[in-house]
């Protein structure tokens, strides 16, 4: 069984269809890719996963139940945590006090929620900013603060909404790095990403939308080849990144 | 800190012994309006949903429990309570409505303010009550009925409802639902994301918050023994409600009271002298003025800034 499953997901915006009849299946450690060009309904499919948006039609199961209805914290209790691709920090709360509410999710005692996201603020990096005002971070701080809140909230699933975009080469291989721990320790992850390397680098499998559909889905290098991808999305880029692998 | 506060404690309950019967009453209504704005804090500063209807559960409060005393003969010390759970009622209805609806910043504003202007016509209306005349309580001085001779009692009084707010919400901040209504405020959807019920986390702040000043109704009906609904439902004691937490920093646990400490003797002095000369509500005007400097200068009010300043003295 898997553990998160979408059948015939769809949305329209008026006359956009964003999300056309998606499937969508993520096994326990699983680490899939989801990728597209801009406008392609990635960020739509988080909305309609996670419970932010309410699909027009389509089922979504997390470990065969049905989470379609529910509202985004009951999703986040069962287990499916996301990021925002436009970060949304709580500005004024440190860093810290921000992944505490993420902990909180599952520790009700604020001293036990305080020392988890102590440790999760470790993991990410953020160490030696845990008291900084969150509005005052850098670009990439505040990504890693996003993924830091989510995984406090210890899900089953965890959604990266474009968690490196914006980021220097640099900030970009050590984000990969640490995506690459936290799924070796178990989690499974769907990772949408614009950085093809990054994509490549990670997914074991890769699924591509354009215009609201699945055109194809398959190992990276696999899918980098499709000729409907390579039309998709101009594949220069894709062509050589996937050798990189 | 702690010091700090202990001394300031040993102050305040020193003080009726000293100050005159006048000072006396400033300080009574420092303390009121502090307990006020700290149960406004609660929906207001922590959980930042503007309520300027405050006023309405204070009215039903003091109404619910003045009539179940004249009427009833139930001791206001238990009418307190009833007049609290009203309030609560009627703040669970208020948030619903607003909350459930997705009823945001401006719209949340109307709703409140409607709302009070709702109880105030109603109430202006309903002979059984008094109507436009307003209900009258008799004067009987008898600590039973929550009545006291000695302006020193309702000193003790209002310092023990500020202080007992002012616990309550200590222990909210440090919970999980103080940490979860500092997210809503900060950012609604992305406390969503995290697991955090803000529609349920929202509706029992506006719960605490409409309880805690339906209860402070008891006093108000109990000291000026006489209550007005154009008065005690009016959009000038909402603002009177939340502009003294706003003024000293709404969101933090000591904001109302500074902001009390500095805007009620404030309103106090404007009021008798602008009064005397035929200036009546002009105080209003003061605070006007006085909150447009507060958003441009401090616009996270009073108390922070003073911590700040503070913390920067013993570094330097
Ligand atoms: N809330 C919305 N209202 C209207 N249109 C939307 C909304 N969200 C997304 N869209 C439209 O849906 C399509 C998919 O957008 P999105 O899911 O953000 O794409 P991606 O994340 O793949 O870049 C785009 O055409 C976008 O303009
Ligand atoms: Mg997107």
């Amino acid at each position: 069984m898997s553990l998160l499953e979408a059948r015939g997901l769809s949305k329209r915006f008026g006359g956009v269809r964003a999300v056309d009849h998606l499937d969508l299946a993520l096994a326990e450690g699983d680490l899939l890719g989801l990728i597209g060009p801009n406008g392609a309904g990635k960020t739509t499919a988080f909305n309609l996963l996670s419970g932010f948006l309410a699909p027009d039609a389509g089922e979504i199961r997390l470990r065969g139940r049905s989470i379609v209805g529910l509202k985004p914290h009951r999703i986040c209790q069962l287990g499916v945590a996301r990021t925002f691709q436009i970060v949304r920090p709580f500005p004024r709360m440190t860093v810290l006090q921000n992944v505490e509410v993420g902990a909180l999710a599952r520790h009700a005692g604020t001293g036990a929620a305080v020392r988890v996201a102590r440790a999760v603020v470790e993991q990410v990096g953020l160490g030696p900013k845990a008291n900084a005002v969150a509005s005052g971070l850098t670009m990439p701080e505040r990504k890693r603060l996003e993924l830091a809140r989510a995984l406090a909230t210890e899900p089953a699933v965890l959604l990266l909404d474009e968690v490196m975009a914006g980021l220097n080469p640099t900030e970009i291989e050590r984000m990969v790095v640490l995506l690459r721990e936290i799924h070796a320790a178990g989690m499974s992850m769907l990772l949408i990403e614009h950085n093809m390397r990054a994509v490549m680098a990670l997914s074991q499998r890769v699924v591509v939308l354009n215009f609201g559909s699945k055109i194809a889905e398959g190992a990276p290098a696999e899918v980098a080849r499709h000729p409907k991808v390579v039309e998709a999305y101009l594949g220069e880029e894709y062509v050589d990144a996937a050798p990189a692998r | 800190m702690t010091w700090l506060g202990i001394a300031a404690l040993g102050v305040l309950l020193a003080l009726p012994a000293v100050v005159s019967s006048y000072v006396l009453t400033i300080l009574i209504f420092i303390f009121f309006y502090a307990f006020l704005g700290q149960a406004w804090n609660v929906v207001g500063g922590y959980a930042g949903q503007l309520s300027v209807g405050h006023a309405a559960f204070l009215g039903v409060g003091a109404y619910a429990s003045a009539v179940l005393a004249q009427e009833v003969g139930l001791s206001p010390w238990l009418g307190m309570f009833v007049g609290g759970a009203l309030a609560g009622a009627l703040g669970a209805v208020i948030g619903y409505l607003g909350f459930r609806f997705g009823l945001r910043g401006f719209y949340f504003v109307l709703l409140t303010v409607a709302f009070a202007e709702v109880c105030r016509i109603v109430v202006n209306n309903v002979e059984a009550v008094g109507g436009a005349v307003g209900f009258y309580i008799t004067f009987t001085g008898d600590p039973r009925q929550f009545q006291f001779r000695d302006n020193r009692a309702w000193y003790y009084v209002t310092l023990v409802l500020m202080l007992a707010a002012t616990g309550i919400v200590a222990l909210i901040e440090r919970r999980r639902f103080g940490v979860y209504l500092a997210a809503i405020r900060e950012d609604e959807s992305a406390a969503e994301a995290l697991g955090v019920d803000t529609l349920r986390y929202k509706m029992l702040a506006m719960i605490v918050s409409s309880f805690l000043t339906g209860v402070g109704g008891t006093f108000y009906a109990c000291y000026l023994l006489s209550l007005q609904p154009n008065a005690v439902f009016g959009i000038p004691l909402s603002v009177e409600i939340i502009i003294r937490p706003i003024v000293g920093g709404s969101g933090t646990l000591l904001g109302p009271i500074l902001g009390s400490f500095i805007l009620t003797p404030l309103a106090e002095v404007s009021r008798y002298y602008l009064g005397q000369g035929g200036w009546h509500g002009a105080h209003l005007i003061a605070y006007g003025v006085l909150l447009v400097a507060v958003v441009l200068f401090l616009p996270e009010g009073a108390y922070p800034r003073l911590v700040r300043l503070v913390r920067a003295r013993k570094r330097a």
